[in-house]
Order: C-alpha cells, then sequence, then structure tokens
C-alpha cells in the first residue's frame, strides 16, 4: 500500500518535473493544484501536497506552511481553499497564494483542512524540496539539509533534477549524500546502495551515523548490512575525535573561566602574599554591577542594551576595586605578614559583603541579559561553540594581556613589584608602599569586578555567587605557582581542560573532585605549583 | 639508593670531621655557591669570614639538609653522606646550629627552651610519655650556668634581651650535645661587653666540641685566635691565620678593593 | 603509661573545668526529668538538646585548636571530620530504624528502596552493631586525617597552603556526598531516626543520656587535650607553632608530631559528630560545607586560641548569640554579626576573650608557659 502510494507520489513527481520544466507555473495554473487538498482524506491530502511540491514553484510555500499550520479552509460551496483567519462571528479569507483579501465567511460556510502526522511530515518535506529550487543559496542550502534529514526516496527525481542545476559545490555534495541516504531507503539494487554507503562514510557526522544505524538495523543480512557495519564503526572512530576536540573546546571555555576568575586573585594572593578569601565576593560585586547597568538601561534607555556590557566593564571595576581598596585600608593593611588572620578577618568580610547584597538585591537569582552579539551559536566542522563562551574565552585572555602589560610596562607595575620584592628598599628610594598595596589590592579586586561582568552572562547572578569560585581560583592560583602570572594562565587551562576530559567518564561532580583529589597530591609533590621554580626566569 | 661512595672522596673525607668538596648550590640561575670546599678536624674551631652574600648561611644551610646541593661532597664524621638526610636526621647525627637571627621559642620559657633542645629520644611516642628525670633536670640547671640564666629560668623566651636570646640559642645548642657546632654571626647586634663575653663561651665550649664560628666582626674572630676561611662569592679565597689572611691581597682585594 | 600520662596533667584547674562539665552534664538532664515543667528549675527538653548540640560544638572547636591553636595548623577542613564522625553513627541509627521506613524494607533503609537498589553496599556492614559503628567514628575520620595529613606534612605544606588543601578537602567530600550513588543518602542524607541502643531517640530520658555522653566526651577531650599539652610533646607542638625549622634544627621530625596531633584532632571531631546526629536527628552533605569549618575557627578565635577553655568558651557563645540572633527578628542579620566578629577578632582580640582575659591577669613575665586557667563560671554561665 505505502509502496504504492510512494510510487504513485514519484510518478507525480516526475510528471510535475516535465512541467516545470516546460514551463514556469503561474499562479492561475497553481490553483486547481492548492484546491486539490480540499479533497477528503489524508491519502488524497498527501498527493496533492506532493503534486504542489513538484511544481517547483517557490509560490506554493505559503501554502504548505498554512497547511501545516492548520490555517487553511475549505469553502463548502465550492471546495476552494482558502488561508483564514477568525474574525468576528465568522472568518476573514484570503487567496492562499497570492495572499489576496478574499471576503469573509460564517464559521459554518467553511470547513477546517485537517493535519496529521503523516502529512506534516509531508509538508516538511515538500517544503524542503521545494526550496532546493529556490534563488538563494542559503535557503537552497537549508532545504538541501532538509531533504537528507528526510531521505525520503519519493523525491529522488527532484533531487537529480536539483543536482543537475546546482552550482554550489557544497550544496551539491549535501544534495548527493540526500540522495545516497534515498536511495538507501529506496528498493534499489544492493550494489548501488553500497556505494551510497560508501559515499555517505566518506561525509561522515553524526547524522549520517543516525541514517546508517537505521538502516543497518533494518537491513537483512548482506552486502548492505556489512557495508553499513563498517560504515558506521569507521564513522565512530571520526567522531570520537571530534568528541576529543569538543571537550578541549569545552575545557578551553572552563579554563577562561577559571582564568577570570583567578586572575585577580593571582595579583592579590600571588603577587602581595594577601589571602583574600573575600575574592569570590569582588566577582560577585562585578556581576551585580552589571545588573544594575542593565536594570538603568532597560527601564531608560533599551536601545543602548547591547552595549549594556561595554559600559558595565569600567563601571565593574572601578566598584569592585573601591570595596577592594577599602578592605586593605580597613582591615588587610593590618594584618600584613599574618596570613592565617588575614584569611580569617577576609572571610568575616565575604560574610558581610554576601548579606549586604542579599539584603540590598534580595536572596534570588537576579536576570542578566545576553546583548545580541552573545547569545546563538555556530558550527565549525563538527564542533558547535556558542557566542558567549567564545566572547568570554577572548575577554579573559584580553584581560591577562592588558594586565601583564599593565604590571611588566607602567610605572604603577614597577613601583607593585619593587614593593612586593622587597618593601624596604622600596620605602627608602621614596616609593609610598601603603599607597601602592592599597592600590594593588584594588587592581587585583577591580579584575574580579570586570570577571564578574562576564560571568554575569554564563552564571547565576545571586549572592552566592562568588562562593562557587573561590576554592577553585585558589586552586588555579597555587596550582599553577603562586606569584606567577604565566603560570596561572596555564593552570586555569590545564585544570579546565582536564575537568572537561574527565566529565565523560567520571561524570561532572566526580570530575571535579578527582580534579581536586589530583591538585591536593599535586600540592604536596610540588607545594610550589607548577612553575614555581623558574618563577623568576619567566617573569623577567 | 645503594651507591657506594667514591673511594677518593672517602678516603680524603675519613679522618675529619666535616668535609666539604666541590659544592654548588644556585638559586634560579644565581650561583649561591661555586664549588666551595672546606675541611674541619675533630676538635677544631674555625672562624669563617666574608662579605656579605658570600654565602657563609647558604653554606650552613646546605651542612644542615635545610638546602641540598646541586653538586659535590658533603660528608661528616668521615662516611655519612649528609646530603642524603634530613634536618632532624642531620641535628640527630650531633650538629647543631646557631642561626643569623636569633631564634628560640618564644611563647615557651627559658627553662623549656632549653628542655627541648636536651639530648634524648626525639620520637613523638616517647616525649608524649616523656617524664622529666633528675639528671636532666640537673643538665638544665648546668646549661643555664653556663649561659649566664638562671635567673631568668622562668622567663618567657620572648621577654629576653637581644643578646640574652643569642646566649639561650647557645645554651639549646650546648644542650643538644653535638659534635660539631655551628654558629652564625653570633656577635651581631650585641653590645661590646656581651660580644667579648659571648666570645669567652665559645672557646669555653670550643674545649670539647668543633666550632664553625661565621662572623663580620673583626675583633671579636681575633678575640677567638683561630684558624679563618675568607669566602667570596661562594667560594674560599684564602685559609689560615687571621693575619695571614689579612696580608693576602686577594683578601684586601675583596674587603677594600669595592 | 596512659593512666600515668592523664593523672599528671590533673592538676587542679583542669580538676576544676572537669567537674563543671560533668557537673553541667549530669546536673541538667535531672533538672529536665526530675523537676516538674512548671518549677523555676525545669529544663525544657528542647533546651537540653540544643545544649547537647553546643557541647559537641566545644569538643569539635578544642579539636581545631588543639591543631591550631598549639601546632599553628589552621584547619579548614575539620568539618569533614566531623561529618564523617556524624555518617558513621548515622549509618548505625539508620540500620536500627529496621522495617518501621516508609517501605518497611528490614534491610534497606528507605533511600536505598527509593534507588531501587537490591541489596546493602559492602560499606554499609557492620553498621547494625553499636560498637563497630564507634569503632568507625574514630577510625574514618582517623585514617583519613593520617592519610591527608602523611603526603602534606612530608611535602612539609604549611601555612595558608595547607589551610586550602584541607578546605578543597571537605569541598570534594561535599560533591560527593552530595552523589545519590555514594549511598549515604544523597542530598538528603540519613535521618528519621527512631533507636538507638534499643531506646527511643526522641525520649527524654535518652536525650538526658545523650546530653550527659557529650559532656562525658567534651571533658575527656578536654582531658586529654590536657594531658598532652602538658607532656614534652605538647611543649615540641608549641615549639613548632613558633619556629618550626628551629624545631627541626634541633632534630625533632616535625612531620610526625604534626601527623599524630593532627590525627587525634581529626577522631575528636569525629567523636564530636557523632554525638551530635542523634542529638539533632539529621545528617546531610550540607555538614561538609567549608563555612562549617571556617565557622568552628572562628568559636576558637573567639574564645582564645592556644588556650583549652578558650575554644569551650567560644563555641558556647557564639553558637548561643546564633540561636538567639537566628531566632528573632534580627536573623536577617546574623551573618553581619558573624562577618564583623571575624573582622573584629583578628583586628582587635587576637587571643580571644579567654586569652585576654588570662593575659592581663598576668602582669610579670609568666611563671608557667601560657596555660589555661578557668574562666570563672564561664562554662555555666553560656550553658544557662
Ligand atoms: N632561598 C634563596 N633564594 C634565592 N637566593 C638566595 C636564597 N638564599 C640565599 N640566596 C642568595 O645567595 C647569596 C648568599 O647568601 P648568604 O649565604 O645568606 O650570604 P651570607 O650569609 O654570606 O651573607 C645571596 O646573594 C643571597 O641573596
Ligand atoms: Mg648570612
Amino acid at each position: 500500500m505505502v509502496d504504492m502510494i510512494q510510487r504513485f507520489k514519484a510518478l507525480l513527481a516526475i510528471l510535475a518535473l516535465v512541467l516545470v520544466a516546460a514551463m514556469p507555473a503561474r499562479a492561475d495554473d497553481l490553483k486547481p493544484l492548492v484546491d486539490g487538498l480540499g479533497k477528503n482524506g489524508y491519502a488524497a491530502l498527501r498527493e496533492a501536497i506532493g503534486a504542489l511540491a513538484a511544481t517547483g514553484d517557490p509560490a506554493v510555500a505559503p501554502v504548505l506552511q498554512a497547511l501545516g499550520a492548520g490555517d487553511l479552509y475549505v469553502r463548502k460551496s465550492d471546495r476552494a481553499v482558502f488561508a483564514a483567519t477568525k474574525a468576528d462571528g465568522g472568518f476573514a479569507l484570503k487567496d492562499p497564494l497570492t495572499g489576496a483579501d478574499a471576503g469573509t465567511a460564517g464559521s459554518r460556510d467553511v470547513e477546517k483542512i485537517r493535519v496529521n502526522n503523516a502529512v506534516r511530515e509531508a509538508v516538511t518535506s515538500a517544503l524542503g524540496s521545494l526550496t532546493l529550487m529556490s534563488a538563494d543559496p542559503a535557503k537552497r542550502r537549508a532545504a538541501a539539509a532538509d531533504v537528507f534529514r528526510n531521505s525520503d526516496p519519493a523525491q529522488i527525481p527532484l533531487i537529480d533534477q536539483a543536482i543537475s542545476k546546482e552550482t554550489d559545490a557544497g550544496i551539491a555534495t549535501t544534495l548527493q549524500m540526500a540522495r545516497a541516504a534515498a536511495v538507501l531507503k529506496s528498493d534499489a539494487p544492493d550494489a548501488e546502495k553500497v556505494a551510497a554507503i560508501a559515499a555517505l562514510q566518506a561525509k561522515g557526522g553524526r547524522d549520517v551515523l543516525a541514517q546508517l544505524t537505521a538502516i543497518e538495523a533494518s537491513a537483512p543480512d548482506g552486502a548492505v548490512k556489512a557495508a553499513a557495519q563498517t560504515a558506521i564503526t569507521s564513522i565512530q572512530g571520526t567522531l570520537k575525535l571530534w568528541d576529543g576536540a569538543q571537550n578541549i573546546l569545552y575545557g578551553i571555555s572552563l579554563g577562561s573561566v577559571l582564568l577570570l576568575a583567578a586572575i585577580g586573585l593571582a595579583i592579590t594572593f600571588g603577587v602581595m602574599g594577601v589571602i583574600n578569601m573575600a575574592h569570590g565576593e569582588m566577582v560577585m560585586i562585578g556581576a551585580y554591577t552589571t545588573f544594575v547597568v542593565q536594570e538603568l538601561i532597560r527601564n531608560n534607555m533599551p536601545w543602548l542594551f547591547d552595549w549594556s556590557l561595554a559600559i558595565s566593564l569600567p563601571l565593574a571595576f572601578l566598584v569592585a576595586g573601591l570595596v577592594g581598596v577599602l578592605i586593605e585600608r580597613m582591615v588587610i593593611r593590618y594584618l600584613y605578614g599574618r596570613p592565617l588572620e588575614t584569611l580569617l578577618a577576609t572571610w568575616g568580610v565575604s560574610l558581610i559583603l554576601q548579606q549586604a547584597v542579599r539584603t540590598w538585591f534580595g536572596p534570588n537569582n537576579r536576570e542578566v541579559g545576553n546583548p545580541s552579539w552573545m547569545s546563538g551559536a555556530f558550527e565549525l566542522g563538527n564542533l558547535t561553540i556558542t557566542y558567549n563562551r567564545m566572547w568570554i574565552v577572548v575577554f579573559a585572555l584580553v584581560v591577562f594581556a592588558t594586565l601583564m602589560l599593565v604590571l611588566k610596562r607602567t610605572p604603577f607595575g614597577l613601583q607593585t613589584r619593587a614593593v612586593t620584592q622587597n618593601r624596604p628598599m622600596a620605602s627608602s628610594m621614596g616609593i609610598r608602599t601603603p599607597w601602592v598595596d592599597a592600590l594593588t589590592f584594588g587592581l587585583g579586586s577591580g579584575i574580579a569586578g570586570i570577571a564578574g561582568v562576564a560571568l554575569s552572562q554564563i552564571d547565576n547572578v545571586s549572592p552566592n555567587l562568588g562562593q562557587g569560585y573561590i576554592i577553585d581560583s585558589f586552586m588555579v592560583v597555587v596550582f599553577g605557582g603562586v606569584g606567577n602570572l604565566w603560570g596561572t594562565l596555564v593552570g586555569a587551562f590545564t585544570l579546565g581542560i582536564a575537568n572537561k576530559f574527565l566529565e565523560p567518564y567520571a561524570g561532572a561532580v566526580l570530575g571535579k573532585i578527582l580534579v581536586l583529589v589530583f591538585i591536593i597530591l599535586f600540592i604536596q609533590k610540588r607545594p610550589r605549583g607548577l612553575f614555581a621554580l623558574k618563577g623568576r626566569a619567566v617573569e623577567a | 639508593m645503594t651507591s657506594t661512595i667514591e673511594p677518593v672522596a672517602h678516603a680524603k673525607a675519613k679522618d675529619s670531621l666535616l668535609y666539604l668538596d666541590g659544592v654548588s648550590v644556585s638559586f634560579d640561575g644565581f650561583k649561591a655557591l661555586r664549588g666551595l670546599s672546606l675541611v674541619i678536624e675533630p676538635g677544631e674551631m674555625r672562624a669563617i669570614i666574608g662579605p656579605n652574600g658570600a654565602g657563609k648561611t647558604t653554606m650552613m644551610d646546605v651542612i644542615t639538609g635545610k638546602t641540598k646541593p646541586d653538586s659535590g661532597d658533603v660528608y661528616f664524621a668521615g662516611d655519612t653522606d649528609l646530603t642524603r638526610l634530613d634536618e632532624a636526621a642531620i641535628a640527630s647525627l650531633g650538629i647543631g646550629r646557631k642561626f643569623q637571627k636569633p631564634t628560640v621559642f618564644e611563647s615557651h620559657t627559658v627553662w623549656d627552651n632549653i628542655d627541648l633542645a636536651l639530648a634524648g629520644d626525639r620520637k613523638p611516642f616517647a616525649t608524649l610519655f616523656h617524664r622529666t628525670s633528675q639528671a636532666e633536670i640537673a643538665r638544665v640547671e648546668e646549661i643555664l650556668d653556663t649561659i649566664r640564666l638562671t635567673d631568668k629560668r622562668d622567663w618567657l623566651a620572648a621577654n629576653l634581651s637581644h643578646g640574652q636570646k643569642q646566649w639561650l640559642e647557645i645554651g639549646m645548642l650546648l644542650a643538644q650535645e653535638p659534635k660539631l657546632l655551628l654558629v652564625d654571626e653570633p656577635a651581631a647586634g650585641m653590645t661590646d661587653a656581651e660580644t667579648a663575653e659571648t666570645a669567652i663561651l665559645l672557646q669555653e665550649i670550643a674545649r670539647t666540641k668543633s666550632v664553625v664560628v661565621v662572623e663580620h666582626d673583626m675583633t671579636f674572630v681575633r678575640d677567638l685566635g683561630v684558624k679563618v676561611t675568607v669566602l667570596h662569592e661562594g667560594s674560599v679565597l684564602s685559609e689560615g691565620s687571621l693575619d695571614a689572611a689579612s696580608a693576602d691581597p686577594k683578601v684586601i682585594e675583596v674587603y677594600l678593593g669595592r | 603509661m596512659v593512666t600515668n600520662f592523664l593523672l599528671r596533667a590533673l592538676d587542679r584547674r583542669t580538676a576544676i573545668v572537669l567537674i563543671a562539665i560533668l557537673g553541667v552534664g549530669i546536673l541538667l538532664p535531672v533538672l529536665n526529668l526530675a523537676t516538674d515543667p512548671s518549677s523555676p528549675f525545669h529544663v525544657p527538653t528542647y533546651v537540653l538538646t540544643l545544649l547537647g548540640k553546643y557541647l559537641t560544638y566545644a569538643l569539635l572547636a578544642l579539636a581545631v585548636d588543639l591543631v591550631w591553636g598549639f601546632c599553628g595548623i589552621l584547619s579548614l577542613g575539620h568539618a569533614a571530620f566531623f561529618a564523617l564522625g556524624g555518617y558513621a553513627m548515622g549509618m548505625y541509627l539508620m540500620r536500627q530504624i529496621g522495617d518501621r521506613g516508609t517501605y518497611g524494607n528490614p534491610l534497606l533503609p528507605d533511600f536505598m528502596v527509593f534507588l531501587n537498589w537490591k541489596e546493602l553496599p559492602w560499606f554499609w556492614t557492620g553498621f547494625d552493631h553499636f560498637w563497630f559503628a564507634a569503632i568507625l567514628v574514630l577510625l574514618v575520620p582517623g585514617i583519613l586525617a593520617f592519610v591527608f595529613g602523611w603526603f602534606a606534612f612530608r611535602s612539609r605544606v604549611t601555612g595558608v597552603y595547607l589551610s586550602i588543601i584541607t578546605q578543597a578537602m571537605t569541598y570534594a567530600l561535599l560533591l560527593a556526598f552530595f552523589r545519590n550513588d555514594m549511598g549515604f543518602g544523597g542530598n538528603n542524607g540519613l535521618t528519621d531516626f527512631k533507636e538507638i541502643l534499643g531506646f527511643d531517640i526522641q525520649a527524654d530520658t535518652t536525650r538526658g543520656a545523650l546530653f550527659f555522653a557529650s559532656a562525658l566526651a567534651l571533658a575527656a577531650g578536654f582531658w586529654i587535650c590536657r594531658a598532652v599539652i602538658a607532656s614534652k610533646f605538647g611543649k615540641v607542638l608549641v615549639a613548632v607553632r613558633d619556629a618550626e625549622s628551629r624545631t627541626r634544627f634541633i632534630g625533632y621530625r616535625v612531620e610526625g608530631y604534626k601527623l599524630l596531633v593532627w590525627t587525634l584532632s581529626a577522631m575528636m571531631a569525629g567523636v564530636a559528630g557523632a554525638l551530635y546526629v542523634p542529638q539533632i536527628g539529621i545528617i546531610n552533605p550540607g555538614e561538609f560545607a567549608p563555612a562549617n569549618s571556617i565557622e568552628a575557627v572562628i568559636w576558637v578565635a573567639v574564645g582564645g586560641r592556644g588556650t583549652l577553655i578558650g575554644p569551650i568558651v567560644g563555641a558556647l557563645l557564639v553558637s548561643f548569640g546564633k540561636t538567639w540572633f537566628t531566632s528573632g527578628m534580627l536573623a536577617e542579620y546574623w551573618l553581619f554579626v558573624l562577618g564583623g566578629l571575624f573582622v573584629l577578632v583578628t583586628l582587635f582580640l587576637p587571643k580571644g576573650v579567654v586569652g585576654t582575659f588570662l593575659a592581663r591577669d598576668r602582669k610579670k613575665p609568666a611563671e608557667k608557659p601560657i596555660e589555661d586557667v578557668v574562666a570563672p563560671g564561664a562554662v555555666g554561665q553560656a550553658a544557662e
């Protein structure tokens, strides 16, 4: 039965192609085909869809779309088909092809054309094949992918037709693949199918794998099944490599987050030797600054929204930096040389800051939006990369580079290094060490604030935001080697990638635990971190 | 690791108490010691002098196991390879050390400071159940007497003057009953009277033990009246009596030439 | 040898503290059981339970102080030992539920039935015996501490590095215990206990007994700490705290000392956790939270580290303050107070309440090394 219909559809399609080739269809010629949709019964409906598709005329696309959406109605009086929308007491009718007004009808005068899943599928695949003829290459590319996904043997002639006309090599390849996939589902001879499998294997990828798995499962023992099996193994092998690449990508992404969170700490803890347990709260303050900025923009100048992050960056730096300077002046400066006390006091500061934010903004997550350029994703081979992750990687590296420049190339950086290396000497040379201390601490805190702006894009903005990063940040700094910014960079990416590689085997939580255990053991082997020994050489 | 000691080194090291040969140490590429060689005979007292940064303290770090040399041999009492032992093991062998900056246990009393340093079983469980014997009490009293701190026995070490801390530290060294004492700048920060007394104290000690003293203060070294080794940039510049060393043109060059 | 070791430390002050702790341990349950609820002397059961909880906190604080105050090891991971002791006890209490759970499974605790497990995991065997659980209460924290310490001390990880990896340790355990497939009840932990040693866990008499047990454990912990501190071993610990490398140069192998005291301290924390769980009625992964460990540290800091009575006073004071604050309208401000405590104590009261009190007492240079003197009525006051 199904087979028969398919053959019939194929026949129709060929017929239609001949017609298409012969003369460009016009709205008038299409009208009867559209009215064909009004015939009773799903089978007839599907035939009518096939006939419409076979015209290859982009003009029928809106009709099919309306059908799929359930907007097509039949006027009982003349069985003409219209696109109708509810209007007071009845329906407003429109010509489905042209969209021209076609008067109104009472709700009893028209009848909705009902669709089931099979019909919807037919609509989708018809739409797909239709756009194969579109003048717009982007549309053709999407359509080719659609056709490939549906791999309907009935469309083979149409595909052949499209291939012969196609000028874009990429789209042509996809069409070849679509044809191969369709052939596999048809009753073509085994030899042809095996050739099709070979073609598909050459393409590879997840979609092909899914199709081949289905074929392999349903094919009877023989050449086709065997070929499918080898193809599957080979594709799986390739996919594993891609998975590895994807893991590295995820790892780099996580690494950049770790780097952002740790980089400020690398200054306060690494360079100054101050152990600041409120570091995470500086990140949180940066994230809340972003929230406030966005809130103001939303309410007053919505058109600025895409600029909200750019505006937040300097503000977050200032706010967090200022809080940092205050903490340094009010608490930390009394505790230099007493790291354990500093640890406790700054933990207290972190509690106060958390509670202050909780009292002010409430305990719940606040909504921080992604500007348009931060949302969405793009594909690279078999990899999916989201824009926000990509920008955060870029951003982390930019922050890192800027910081290196500040420390290496500015008078402030020189003074900072002088003070941290030899305080009495620096002080006797006229450097105002208390100022340098406060500003350096402010710099570290400000950078944490900047990190908060970036992290607000991928994490929940809540009073506990910072808590989630503090241990990780310390691990990164200690692992990389205290006092060495390059170590922090390498440490962040190493730990990020290690984490993501462990995840598929151990699960997210266990992966994290394993990384923690690894670091604990590592610190015990090399208490001064990865790069401690080379420290001075690298810094210089 | 089972490695045999090089026969040559062994032969030379055999009769000495402390034997350093070709010891080099570098920190981040900076060579603090370069091929330093030094031999101390049993019962000998030796003064080491040299400008700041010559590597005197680093040498003591190497002997006491704080710093591992990059290359070179360090033997104690003939055939004990010190480069393979940790600080505690080296101390237990009988090498005592006084730091440049006096370090005593500030929140312990003078008495407890000496008591802790007293020779005896240093294992955790042994000290947990340790009971102070009459002999130990007598020994602490005796040392307190030597270092002239008997009347301060119940003071917290934190409350002692700088010079008294130096003496307390020397007392702790005595309590360890070492065969070799390494003393780093004992006269630093002392008054002249204290310096003179310290010299007498060290000479008393040197009657029964080998002592290596690092010092800047020339009058102090002269007071000691012992063989002198001059270090410069991590290796030995000159060796002999103080007068001979002071006459050595190389030494004059280093001390006066800059 | 051990009796000798303990008796030697039993001077007058120690005896007074021990009697005070035990006196409270007996008096309050008696006042709870023997007086009429209308009597002014009556101690309600919920107060008894609350104070019982404080006593376990005090023991935890004592454990923290033993390593921090006397050996300079600032542990940010003692909550892990506390929680592990608690879990060991919790597992025993779970097995005691038997078939009275919601699912009525005689062998499997409810959460395992819920997860569709068919048999008891191997590490749950034996926990139907109290003695077995009691041993593991000591052994599990002890072994973890030993292994951790063996690595850490041998490679000379000290100061803030050590603090941070102890925090990472408890954080890793926190994450681990949140997992359902660890077999410790995941997020919800272990709860709904019915009986302990065959006694109804809710009964006033049981509560009284648990309170007394907590007081007894605290007294024992105090006595042991006192004996350790008074021994030559204790003096070496303080020496390590003040000048670690100097201690090495006079021949003490510092890592052995640290390892021993660290393990002892972890076991004390484990006992505290084991007594905490039956009184509170639940143990869940939240007990591993790094914040808990740091809170224990602040108890010690407030009370006075390096004294033995300090941590007890500190734990009672801060816990009492927390209960008072968080049960009133001021609940929201508790974290401000706690945070403020951290800052103010480190800046202005580095010796803590008891330490400052003692220092004021001692005008002349000390006749004895810093020791604990009983702050008169401190225990009783805070407990009332
Ligand atoms: N741990 C270290 N790291 C880097 N350099 C060091 C270290 N210890 C010593 N030095 C350097 O080695 C040189 C020798 O130091 P030291 O032995 O203390 O000299 P001295 O005691 O003779 O004055 C000095 O230049 C010092 O800066
Ligand atoms: Mg020196």
